[in-house]
């Protein structure tokens, strides 16, 4: 069955199952590997990508359910060459170890920044429950302060 | 070190387009002759470590080690390029291909050579100076790529590449060697005022004498170590760029899924290939001895495929195994707590247990295979490529020459990658071969990984101390199960009579290394002891062991820092207290302090870690800082959640549902600080975690008045009686 779907501005027409996880059309079929594969129950949330700008975890999303619509991954997160505002804050604070999990932290974080630009610590802990091996949270919360505060710097 | 840097043996030569190259090797044994270096490494190519200066100036660094986010290569490539006196702005780094000439021989001279990594204990008989089997291994493990490869390897290098950048342009200026200086990449002599880049340098240099005994700097020289510079593999690990072996894709590529037998060391029995073999894009069914594959055109329809398979395995006769039968039988062997003296004033004994655990890197278990005849190419993840490569050669009937070996970065190791852990390179070129000439990835699902995993051990220890009347202990003694070795046991502490003894018990579940090891297990056992024998004797647990540490001044100035920075003995809110604990591995001296709150409901919350860490001296100081609280909250992780239970001889645990992790909103902050002795360089990556676990138990004791004496810590309820 084809199904269409805009992939970080790109419009794609695939013929496949319309079970098939998001995560797997991207990697697979659309060669975008950004998003990983850590757990396929929506657990550990290493295949967050944006769903029309909402994250969503990929892993468990038929693609029946993304017909015709808008999906972001973390290689469409930066605009016109320009990393976004977490990647360089990611950078800045140095967040990943084995990065694996990364990918995912950053799109549920833009995911909730989109949402909510200010987010308290108690906020983030709420909306936040990907899993990283590594230990970075440490990191990630420094980054995460940063990339608000600079956000708050761009609209005001 | 100053022998051993004598004796190294290095070797330089030109590169296509004027360039440096210049190496210097590890050692090699020959059974029965113990040298630092064979007569014919040169004309082996047997060096492990290389800089290539290339005309633009660019300095490339061939790093034998695996990345896996300890961020090693980062601080070997600092170590060599402050030898070198490079501009860090101009270094590039690569990580070794898996061939011989990189095996990564310096490992076995870390911490003054007496010491192998538990990791190759069964590769090394290092006592009897057989390590014949040693030269296969290119492995990352046991924190020792910095102080070793670092220490042994690239520096040496970086300083002799420099002395013969400096010979070069004292020739061409016709000016004395001891009149230039190297600084920056470039070469410079003061009184002619006359100056040329490395890379200008590069190809006369190569031509140079190649020194045997280059002199290192002191440390108060360093100039790019103990600095923080951005690791070099963050960027691409940020916008998805990051090449793992499950991105690995080539033309043609199928994609398997699998069950193994559920119960270690079973076999398939029986399995009606016919459901899955009509389904969309199959490609074939592979029966294995102990699993069952299914090949398809993308993963999603070889899993679907596969779930519609009923295989049927033997149990290999462990059908009846439990971690109640096996918890029963550590008890059996322990029998009753070892005798105190009979001049005690007061006794205590105490039982500490910990559960089985999986290494659950985020990156499942993934290798690709492609087997052509008598030749194979193997795309992978491991920390060690050259075990790798043997496996696969093993595997598949075939000479090692023969298979080639790609290494991607590693989503997490923490053990699960290392040398004789290598099951998924071993399945995944059976399953190609089945496919030839296809080429095959295989695909570990999570329920897969956290199955037939290599478990760190279940462990039961059984201690009993005593007290005089004044609260002096007198002894500390325990026999334990699940494996120890002297590190692990050791305690610091003067106390005239302590011993650890092990007692055996064989049970059928595979083992591996994770992360510190056996540290893990016994951190928990002998700092929750020592901190309930200073409860016992009424004194504060921090002063009761620095009382205890008075010939022992590295590890009493870490205690102490650890204190100082938790503020320990300033008062706190009802239902929080702090824990402390102090543990040596891999020749870092780790000190931690936990804060906590314990709910009057039983909730608990870790506030903040304060972590003292003293090992020698630090490479590069942000990813160094990484690796501490990187180490603490995989620690955390483990100790309040992290349980493999067997039933019925199979593992209970499938995915993160039911074997979960910590999230953000479970870490604490962490603050670390490093001491700067004059100890060897001690490995990082693994040191902070044993002393987590017991510091924890020991402010929840402060806080609650619980005492926790079994991870993982859910499992006690910590309700105020």
């Amino acid at each position: 069955m084809a199904i269409t779907l805009t992939v970080n501005g790109t419009d794609h027409t695939v013929d496949l199952e319309p079970e098939m996880p998001l995560l797997w059309v991207l990697r697979e079929a659309l060669g975008l590997t950004g998003t990983k594969y850590g757990c396929g129950i929506s657990a550990c949330g290493a295949c967050t990508v944006h769903l029309n700008g909402r994250a969503v975890r990929s892993c468990t999303l038929p693609l029946s359910a993304v017909d015709g619509q808008r999906v972001t991954t973390i290689e469409g997160l930066g605009s016109g060459g320009a990393l976004h505002k977490l990647q360089q804050a990611w950078i800045a604070h140095q967040v990943p170890q084995c990065g694996y999990c990364q990918s995912g932290v950053i799109m549920a974080v833009a995911g909730l920044l989109a949402q909510n630009p200010h987010p308290t610590d108690r906020e983030i802990d709420a909306e936040i429950s990907n899993v990283c091996r590594c230990g970075t949270f440490v990191r990630m919360r420094a980054a995460i302060r940063d990339a608000a505060a600079a956000a708050e710097g761009a609209t005001s | 070190m100053n022998r051993w840097t004598r004796r190294a043996f290095i070797g330089a030569g030109t590169v296509a387009g004027g360039g440096f190259l210049l190496g210097v090797a590890g050692f090699t044994f020959a059974p029965g002759r113990h040298s630092l270096v064979s007569a014919d490494a040169a004309a082996k190519g047997q060096l492990t470590t290389w800089i290539t200066i290339s005309p633009d100036n660019t300095v490339t660094i061939l790093i034998p080690h695996c990345e896996m986010g300890q961020g090693s290569q980062t601080a070997l490539a600092m170590m060599t390029a402050d030898e070198l006196d490079a501009d860090w702005s101009l270094v590039r780094v690569q990580e070794a291909p898996a061939l011989d000439a990189y095996a990564n021989g310096y490992i076995v001279r870390a911490a003054g050579g007496h010491y192998v990594p538990a990791i190759l204990g069964r590769g090394v008989d290092y006592g009897a100076y057989k390590v014949a089997e040693w030269f296969g291994f290119q492995v990352t493990g046991g924190s020792t790529a910095v102080r070793s490869t670092g220490e042994y390897g690239m520096r040496v290098a970086g300083a002799a590449a420099k002395e013969m950048l400096i010979a070069a342009a004292a020739s061409q200026w016709r000016v004395s060697a001891s009149e230039c200086v190297a600084k920056r990449s470039a070469v410079s002599h003061a009184a002619s005022g006359r100056s040329a880049p490395f890379g200008e340098l590069a190809r006369s240099a190569a031509a140079q004498r190649v020194p045997t005994s280059p002199t290192l700097k002191r440390a108060d020289s360093f100039t790019i170590r103990r600095t923080s510079p951005v690791r070099l593999d963050i960027p691409s690990k940020v916008d998805g760029s990051a090449k793992y072996a499950i991105d690995f894709t080539t033309p043609g590529l199928l994609y398997a899924a699998i069950e193994i037998a559920p119960v270690y060391g079973g076999t398939l029995v029986s399995v009606d290939t016919a459901p899955a073999d009509a389904m969309r894009g199959v490609k074939k069914v592979v029966k294995l001895p102990e699993a069952v594959a299914v090949v398809a055109d993308s993963f999603w329809r070889a899993r679907r495929a596969l779930a519609a398979l009923k295989p049927e395995f033997s149990d290999a006769g462990h059908g009846e195994v439990s971690t109640a039968s096996i918890f029963a039988a550590f008890d059996k062997a322990l029998g009753a707590p070892p005798g105190v003296p009979s001049n005690a004033a007061k006794a205590v004994t105490a039982d500490y247990r910990v559960p089985f655990l999986a290494h659950a890197t985020m990156e499942p278990m993934v290798c690709t295979a492609k087997v052509d005849g008598d030749r194979a190419e193997v795309w992978t993840g491991v920390q060690d490529p050259l075990n790798a490569r043997s496996v696969a050669a093993k595997a598949l009937g075939i000479d090692s020459a023969n298979v080639r070996v790609t290494n991607f970065m590693l989503g997490g190791g923490f053990g699960r990658r290392l040398p004789f852990t290598f099951d998924y390179v071993d399945l995944a070129v059976r399953i190609a071969r089945a496919m030839s000439p296809a080429p095959v990835k295989t695909i570990w699902t999570r329920e897969n990984d956290i199955q037939h995993d290599y478990y760190r051990g279940a462990a039961l220890s059984r201690h009993a101390g005593a007290l005089d009347g004044t609260g002096v202990p007198l002894a500390a003694l325990s026999t334990y199960t699940g494996g120890g070795n002297g590190e692990a046991v050791f305690m610091p502490y003067a106390i005239a009579e302590m011993n650890a003894r092990e007692k055996k018990v064989e049970h059928p579940i595979r083992l591996g290394q994770w992360r510190s090891v056996l540290n893990s297990q016994h951190g928990f056992f002998k700092e929750s002891f020592i901190d309930e024998m200073a409860h016992a004797a009424g004194k504060d647990p921090f002063e009761f062991r620095r009382g205890l540490l008075g010939h022992q001044p590295r590890f009493k100035a870490a205690l102490e820092k650890a204190a100082m920075m938790a503020s320990w003995g300033t008062p706190l809110p009802p239902g929080e207290g702090r824990g402390i604990a102090i543990c040596e591995s891999f020749g870092t001296i780790a000190a931690e302090v936990v804060h906590a709150a314990v709910s009057p409901e039983g909730r608990l919350k870790v506030l903040n870690v304060y972590a003292a860490v003293d090992c020698g001296d630090v490479v590069s100081l942000d990813g160094a800082t990484a690796q501490v609280e990187g180490g603490i909250i995989f620690a955390l992780s483990a100790a309040l959640l992290s349980e493999i239970t067997i039933a019925q001889g199979r593992i209970v645990q499938k995915n993160f549902r039911d074997y979960p992790m910590i999230h953000i909103a479970d870490a604490p902050a962490v603050v670390t600080e490093f001491l700067r002795s004059d100890a060897p360089l001690g490995g990082l990556g693994e040191p902070c975690v044993p002393p987590l676990a017991p510091a924890l138990a020991n402010a929840i004791f402060a806080a609650s008045g619980v005492r926790v004496r079994e991870l993982p810590i859910r499992n006690t309820p910590l309700k105020r009686a």
